[in-house]
């Protein structure tokens, strides 16, 4: 037998720790900000996860909960609020419309925010209770745990690691979510041939 | 309630300036010819007997597709008071199509506590009407926000730019003819990455 070494466990550790020490940015734009107080609040209080303190700052988040309608204007600005946060980061989609668009089915709504950002939970409801957020959290930590999240695995490939491809939700290249189930949607580093994020009136087209 | 405002037009305007006036609900509407916007409403704001000092509301109905109802010149669905019922009022009845558009105005006089609803039929060929910024300043940006989602044109607006949408859009969404499922992003997710 002799002695074992796995690798994975110093990331489990890391990977413990970072569950409990979620800082979030909350990108609040409708009426499920109420329900995201309630929950931020004594009463549910989120801080008993270690997701305690908002940031105000995309810097120092490591956590983006989205919390209500997204427009299509307000894409970019979601984009780049992504963009600047420090990886390994995650995404809550908070309510029915950042999950979906929700009732909203026009011109201006955007269908998801995952149309611009990979989501790693979507928590449904309109507005959702306190208690389905608190269990949307534990998912993400279980997710984190796992290493599952889109950021870590995105990582992971950079650095030329197996990935759990099954988590990766494939992207076609009209940027619609949508493709085969198990493509190689993540390479190593400098093997992206559509550029990067581009933020723009481009339509998504690289 | 404020009979007394269509009076006024009415004594006031008498060559066909006001094209149609009743009263629904309670309330007293007039609809304007297109090239009297501008003095019907300065009159209503300076006439001691009408003081409409309040803006209200500025907006802009698509009638589109309601052109051709048979028997139906008149487009609001309410009953328009005829020259028997308000021998005071403008007899002449427009004819032909109604304009595609119907520009609203809602003004309000504070001082003497009375509304009137102005309607200002636009077409669909030249969208087009004189700015009321010169009158009530605040119908500034209703007027900017009728010409985003509409695409009325204000003549003399001192900034006719998009309010709502964002600068890249194309097209005016609350026109009827607009694509209820288009949409026109200006961002989204890229192959690669994430």
């Amino acid at each position: 037998m002799g002695f074992e070494f796995h690798t994975s466990s110093l990331k489990a550790a890391v990977n413990w720790a970072r569950k409990f020490s979620l800082f979030q940015y909350p990108f609040v734009t409708a009426c499920c900000g109420m329900e995201f107080m309630s929950v931020a609040a004594p009463k549910y209080d989120i801080a008993r996860f270690g997701a305690e303190f908002p940031r105000f700052s995309p810097r120092q988040a490591d956590l983006l909960i989205i919390v209500g309608t997204i427009t299509e204007r307000q894409g970019p600005a979601l984009r780049r609020i992504y963009d600047q946060m420090c990886e390994p980061k995650w995404v809550v989609a908070f309510g029915v419309c950042a999950s979906t668009g929700g009732f909203y089915q026009n011109y201006s709504t955007m269908p998801g925010a995952d149309q611009v950002v990979p989501v790693d939970v979507y928590i449904p409801g309109c507005p959702p209770r306190p208690e389905q957020v608190l269990d949307g959290l534990m998912l993400l930590m279980d997710r984190i745990q796992r290493g599952e999240g889109h950021s870590q695995i995105a990582i992971e490939a950079e650095r030329g690691y197996d990935v759990p491809l099954a988590a990766i939700r494939p992207i076609d290249k009209m940027g619609t979510l949508g493709g085969s189930p198990n493509p190689p949607a993540t390479g190593p580093a400098g093997q992206n041939p559509s550029g990067s994020h581009a933020i723009g009136p481009t339509g998504g087209k690289p | 309630m404020a009979q007394i405002v269509l009076d006024r037009l009415a004594a006031r305007f008498t060559d066909g300036e006001i094209l149609e006036s009743g009263s629904a609900h309670g309330d007293e509407w007039a609809r304007v010819r297109r090239d009297a916007w501008i003095p019907v409403t300065m009159f209503l704001r300076e006439d001691p007997a009408t003081k409409m000092e309040m803006f209200i509301d500025l907006t802009c109905v698509d009638r589109f597709g309601m052109r051709a109802s048979p028997g139906g010149l008149n487009p609001h669905g309410l009953a328009a008071r005829g020259p028997s019922a308000n021998p005071s009022a403008p007899t002449e009845v427009p004819t032909g199509e109604p304009p595609r558009f119907d520009v609203v105005l809602h003004v309000y006089s504070v001082s003497l506590k009375h509304r009137v609803r102005l309607y200002c039929g636009v077409t669909e060929e030249d969208p087009s009407v004189d700015t009321l910024v010169s009158v009530w300043p605040g119908t500034n940006w209703f007027e900017r926000e009728a010409y985003d989602l509409y695409g009325v044109r204000f003549k003399g607006h001192p900034d006719l730019r998009r309010i709502l949408m964002y600068p890249e859009f194309v097209g005016h969404p609350l026109r009827k003819d607009y694509p209820k499922e288009k949409r026109q992003p200006l961002v989204r997710r890229q192959a690669g990455r994430d």
